[in-house]
């Protein structure tokens, strides 16, 4: 938690329980497939990041992972896009997700890593896991930091940038969001 | 390089060399990065110690017993290896043919694939980040990827929601010549449009980013100023046996590397034009990652299609059954140099004929006893 925050500890952790709340619900509404309501919770200016990760000698970590931009990610876009991954898979001919993926989102180690006046970094761990069609099997385990952005009574989306622990992605494709 | 990892380096003389992964002692990989900076590979295990061109620079704490050892005889095990216009080509054959012999005829097009929009040549520049990724799918069935009857049903999804550089379908609509498919006596297969000095392949290219679309036209009036009647063609080879590429929409190499029959590795360098603004690089990427890779919209359907006809083919009936390549198999090839003027075998734009001449290939590569038997088809 850095100095930046006015807050007293037991608003911290009220904050804290209200924020794990909005992350649940977001992946509720990912596993439910509500994603027309899941992409409401994304702020229009959204930057949504996933590198790539290489294995690099310590002491040069900083080219561990691709960095947005300039270099090739997993995922480096908006909104604009992940609304049209949206609108691919309610297309029904979108075959990797046709039928849908059973799709488990569990979120834990919530920590708030900073507090702004309207904006919150949260780090988490995520663990997704999916099996489709008969006995296919995914899982992505890594970590999150979202920046969360104070919006009409609740929170929305502004930052995420998704630490998945893979080298060679271990999983045909990524159809799910993280 | 299919199993085997493989180290490329670049020695203090400035020469490529590509390298075995395995320490000579006991095989442990002398290399533990995927990309860096080092003047010596030091294996953790005993601590053999190879130099930027593989020779044995140190064998510690063996108290003189390595003293009759020949040395020479005991460097990394070093691939044949080429550097052709940027792209580095290796292979662990000493008796293979030349890469550009193995090439027989499609030199010309892999030439024009890795040159700038402009056609100068290996202006192509593979940006950072190799996306490497596990398909439950044999690795011949990505190959050869001159496909053009899968995409109005694979691919239905994408043409729904309109992912291209304009807003519509998943690619620009290109002003070129007519497009056929083209193969090559070594298996080498690919699709490419005729030359068309009126060609406007950029006009109506990029609705949403005019920024690139003004490069691009820039570039390719340079480009016919350079290469005249073939500044229009277009091609994307593939190189037999496992490498595929596309060509501008979206721009990317993508090797098949095979982990036993039923498992590939695919890796996919992405491309940009060198000479391009920052700009425009950033915004060709992001067509690039909505396409193709695990996350590209596209791609992932191919996979899915890819990974089930594998597992559809698995099973002792099935495997009993031919696939069908028939399509446009009473068409006769037109030879490209009697007829164009250009190397390489024409066919119908629809027709299965790459993908027969693949197999046939593949069949003569298991058959062949030595590269003599390989090498026999006359290359125009």
């Amino acid at each position: 938690m850095t100095a930046t925050s006015a807050l007293t500890p037991g608003e911290l952790r009220d904050l804290r329980l209200e924020i794990e709340d909005f992350l649940y619900l977001e992946a509720d509404l990912l596993d439910e497939r509500r994603y027309d309501e899941w992409l409401e919770l994304l702020a229009d200016d959204i930057r949504y990041f996933m590198p790539i990760r290489r294995n690099v000698p310590q002491g040069e970590q900083h080219r561990e992972n691709t960095v947005p931009r300039t270099e090739m990610s997993w995922f480096d876009e908006g909104k604009p896009t992940l609304a049209l991954r949206v609108r691919q898979i309610a297309t029904g001919s979108h075959w990797c997700e046709e039928p849908f993926s059973r799709v488990s989102h569990l979120v834990t180690n919530v920590r708030l890593a900073e507090v702004g006046e309207t904006e919150v970094t949260v780090h988490c761990r995520f663990l997704v896991y999916r099996n489709r069609l008969e006995d296919e099997v995914s899982f992505f385990i890594g970590r999150r930091t979202d920046t969360l952005r104070r919006a009409a009574g609740s929170w929305q989306i502004a930052r995420r940038e998704i630490i998945l622990d893979q080298n060679v992605l271990l999983a045909k494709n990524l159809t799910t969001f993280f | 390089m299919g199993e085997e990892a493989a180290i490329v380096v670049r020695d203090q003389h400035r020469k490529v060399h590509v390298f075995l992964n395995s320490c000579r002692h006991r095989g442990n990989r002398v290399c533990r990065y995927d990309e860096g900076n080092t003047s010596l590979f030091t294996c953790s295990f005993h601590g053999w110690t190879y130099d930027l061109e593989g020779q044995v620079a140190a064998l510690p704490f063996h108290d003189g017993g390595y003293n009759a050892l020949p040395k020479g005889q005991w460097g990394l095990h070093e691939a044949r290896c080429t550097v052709f216009e940027g792209s580095i080509w290796a292979c662990w054959d000493e008796s293979a043919p030349s890469f550009v012999e193995y090439l027989g005829g499609c030199e010309l097009y892999l030439s024009g694939f890795l040159a700038s929009i402009d056609g100068t040549p290996g202006g192509a520049e593979v940006l950072g980040g190799v996306q490497k990724w596990r398909l439950p799918a044999n690795w011949k069935v990505p190959c050869p990827d001159t496909d053009r009857t899968h995409g109005w049903i694979t691919h239905k999804s994408v043409m729904e929601v309109r992912i291209g550089p304009s807003g519509e379908g998943r690619r620009d609509r290109s002003d070129r010549g007519k497009s056929y498919t083209v193969n090559f006596p070594h298996g080498h297969t690919m699709s490419m449009s005729l030359p068309k000095a009126e060609a406007e392949p950029y006009r109506d290219s990029w609705a949403q980013t005019p920024i690139v679309r003004e490069y691009l036209e820039h570039a390719y009036h340079e480009r016919k100023k350079r290469m005249g009647a073939l500044a229009s063609v277009d091609s994307s080879p593939a190189i037999f046996p496992n490498m595929g590429t596309q060509y501008y929409q979206p721009w990317v190499v993508r090797i098949m590397h095979p982990q036993g029959p039923t498992m590939t590795e695919i890796w996919t360098y992405f491309f940009v034009d060198r000479q391009a603004p920052q700009e425009v690089k950033e915004i060709v990427k992001d067509y690039y990652s909505r396409y193709t890779g695990p996350a590209g919209m596209t791609q992932q359907d191919d996979m899915e299609n890819w990974h089930w006809s594998t597992a559809g083919s698995k099973g002792t009936i099935s495997r009993r059954l031919p696939y069908n390549y028939t399509l446009f198999l009473d068409e006769e090839p037109e030879p490209g140099p009697e007829t164009f003027g250009l190397p390489g075998n024409f066919s119908n734009i629809m027709s299965d004929e790459n993908h027969r001449v693949y197999y046939q290939r593949w069949a003569e590569f298991m058959a062949a006893r030595s590269w003599d038997d390989l090498m026999h088809r006359p290359v125009k």
